[in-house]
């Protein structure tokens, strides 16, 4: 693989590092392991960790793919490998 | 009008909409029957995936299992959503630039190796069985209420009608009717939930009623159903986990992986125009998977607390439940319920011969509830509800126009219908592609592999109907075991093969069997052996959940743990892919020079 190649996987693989870490923290740092604490703060009538395990993450999901796909799309016009 | 012809009308005039499209665009070639000629739009199949992906476990099983469990529940919520993150990330480009129509496909090409794919096969077959045992489960509940028949005679009639369905269209005749079929299965599990969300909090939109108050109180429709079921000696609803927190961990680790690499959605982003298209395809796909997951919360939380507001009027009135007033006289009970105890699936039975009905848990822990139970002089909990009633019983719970009933109707048999013809198409790929053409019989005609192909899924449907018979656990449990085989068996070695250029067969091939045999032999335990029931071996494993309290559902994430652990150490002492295999990884990993797939080989 040349230079240009090898700048690409690894820009590709940071970018798909940090959506995996927010992926991560959302589910289950959020919606499990400290969903008991986050359950004292409330989100009107929710309790929030509850929220965030029944239909915060789920919105999260959606913002992240098209993040990525919009960030992706940029990757690849910066080193010229896009779709024409 | 009746309720009885309504739900004729409704199911029939959707079937007559969805064969309608079936003939207007018929498959002509084999590329049209598996990926609609790569075709479609990024919008249009997100529709069809979301019609492919939200089955019966998702629209008929999943909210009446979290109005079971609870916060716990959840696990169900952000797995079967959380995977698609993993999918557009991790797979979907890739595999649509690789531009092969079948998983085994990119195995076998990828691990140059015919015994690679051959393995590939056999781990979708079973994940796509073990699924499909799942549908019929639930198809059997939808035909059970709307002909008033058991549920064993609702999977027969099922059977027969998922066979001439699936045999009918290929891949683009399903498409287009997906799109319809989603239009019908989202309304009809939204419109239901908005009626109900109006009625208890006044709030139209059930994902924020979920979160109002009661209307005519101040105190919120959560809180009030964590005194209610806390009264009755249930978990407290809005923090009960799913066994344990390490349980539900892995549980939902099992079903957001195995949603990555379950072979009939996978194979929807082969039928996308370009790399960048799959990659949005995915994010519209949850776009309106989400419509349905973010309301089934408010289902799931309003059913509950209908459902024991019925039997304990009580509630109502904000009076002591354990009082003789505060439940139902039984014979005085509503229409609905007489309606589903033909089918088996609700069941009354007078323990204190009171004849009154007890809806509580008898083997609470709470040691209040315990012991107002006994000084009210109750003997057990008397009504078993099955879980999958929850959601096509909730418009008739709630006591809903009868055109909403009808809609509800229509909209799980379209749930249950698409996803069974979907996993029947990766079945027939795998089958008549895959195995016969692939590997045993590579000069058959293109007329002889669609027939091999239908074949197979007539097979498959035998098959999933008889163990439908006597399934391994609710709708949305048995699916969740599906979840787990692919999560174990096929997902990490497809993503091996993309992000390991030095990734050889001898790996791929021992971590996928690995996986497949650690998780089946877990599962198998618990649920017999192929799911006959009567084959259990809980005691060579040490009882049951033996391994850290992880149930069979979660055990996928583990199996792919193993997969992934020994796949490495098999690669590490074997020798490299070929030069052009590493090639074609690097070739995989850009966008450019994607074209429509082809199904040669």
């Amino acid at each position: 693989m040349d230079d240009s190649g090898k700048a690409y996987w690894s820009a590709t693989l940071r970018l798909l590092g940090w959506i995996m870490a927010a992926w991560f923290a959302i589910t289950f740092l959020g919606g499990i392991i400290f969903a008991p604490q986050l359950n004292s703060f409330h989100l009107g009538g929710y309790p929030l960790g509850f929220w965030i395990a029944q239909q915060g993450s789920i919105y999260a999901y959606i913002a992240m793919i098209f993040i990525y796909a919009k960030l992706m799309g940029n990757i690849d016009r910066r080193f010229d490998v896009h779709e024409k | 009008m009746d309720l009885q012809t309504t739900i004729y009308l409704f199911v029939g005039g959707s079937f007559a909409l969805y064969i309608g499209i079936a003939i207007w665009a018929r498959a002509g070639s084999t590329s049209d029957f598996y990926a609609a000629g790569g075709q479609v739009p990024p919008v249009m199949n997100g529709m069809a995936t979301a019609a492919d992906w939200m089955s019966a476990a998702s629209f008929i099983s999943m909210a009446g299992l979290i109005a079971n469990m609870g916060y716990g529940g959840g696990l169900f919520l952000m797995g079967w959503t959380g995977g698609y993150v993993l999918l557009a990330m991790l797979l979907a480009p890739y595999l649509r630039k690789f531009g092969k129509f079948t998983v085994p496909q990119f195995i076998g090409d990828r691990f140059y190796s015919k015994s690679a794919s051959t393995v590939a096969v056999v781990c979708l077959l079973t994940a796509s069985l073990t699924y499909i045992i799942g549908q019929m489960t639930g198809v059997g509940v939808a035909f059970s209420r709307f002909l008033g028949v058991s549920s064993d005679t609702g999977i027969y009639v099922g059977q027969a009608i998922v066979f001439v369905y699936a045999v009918f269209g290929g891949m683009k005749g399903i498409t287009y009717t997906q799109v319809a079929q989603y239009l019908v299965l989202i309304s009809a599990y939204i419109i239901p939930a908005i009626f109900i969300s109006l009625q208890l909090t006044g709030m139209p939109i059930p994902q924020l009623g979920l979160g109002s108050t009661m209307s005519g109180t101040d105190i919120s429709l959560l809180a009030r159903l964590d005194q209610v079921v806390t009264e009755l000696g249930f978990g407290k609803y809005t923090t009960t986990t799913a066994g344990s927190t390490l349980n539900m961990f892995v549980y939902t680790m099992s079903l957001m992986i195995g949603t990555a690499g379950l072979p009939h959605v996978i194979m929807r982003f082969f039928t996308v125009p370009t790399v960048a298209a799959a990659r949005s395809s995915a994010g519209w796909a949850l776009v309106f998977i989400a419509l349905l997951y973010t309301t089934a919360p408010a289902v799931a939380a309003m059913a509950r607390y209908n459902l024991n507001a019925t039997v304990t009027p009580g509630i109502k009135t904000n009076a002591d439940l354990y009082l003789p007033a505060s439940n139902l006289v039984y014979e005085e009970r509503p229409d609905w319920m007489k309606r589903w105890e033909k089918t088996g699936l609700i069941k009354w039975q007078d323990k204190n011969a009171d004849g009154r009905i007890q809806y509580y848990d008898d083997k609470s822990k709470n040691p209040e509830a315990k012991a107002r139970a006994e000084a009210a002089g109750w003997k057990g909990n008397e009504l078993t509800v099955n879980a999958d009633i929850i959601v096509l019983a909730n418009p008739e719970i709630a006591l809903l126009p009868n055109w909403v009933i009808a809609l509800v109707a229509a909209g799980g048999l379209a749930a249950a219908l698409s996803t069974a013809a979907g996993l029947l198409m990766a079945i027939s790929a795998a089958i008549s592609h895959d195995l016969v053409k692939g590997v045993f019989m590579p000069n058959i005609s293109e007329k002889q592999e669609l027939l091999a192909g239908k074949i197979s899924m007539a097979v498959a449907i035998v098959i999933a109907g008889y163990l439908g018979l006597n399934p391994p656990g609710f709708a949305a449990g048995t699916v969740a075991l599906a979840f787990g085989i692919a999560a174990s068996s096929l997902f990490p070695a497809i993503m091996m093969g993309i992000f390991s250029k030095k990734m050889n067969k001898e790996g791929a091939m021992a971590g996928m069997l690995a996986g497949l045999f650690v998780t089946l032999f877990y599962v198998f335990a618990h649920k017999g052996i192929f799911f006959i029931k009567g084959t259990e071996y809980l005691d060579l494993i040490g009882g049951a959940n033996s391994f850290f309290g992880i149930t069979p559902e979660a055990f996928g994430a583990v199996g792919a743990l193993v997969n992934f652990i020994v796949a490495f150490l098999v690669d590490k002492v074997t020798k490299e892919p070929p030069a052009h295999i590493q090639a074609m990884v690097e070739a995989v990993r850009v966008p450019r020079g994607s074209k429509l797939v082809d199904g040669a080989h």
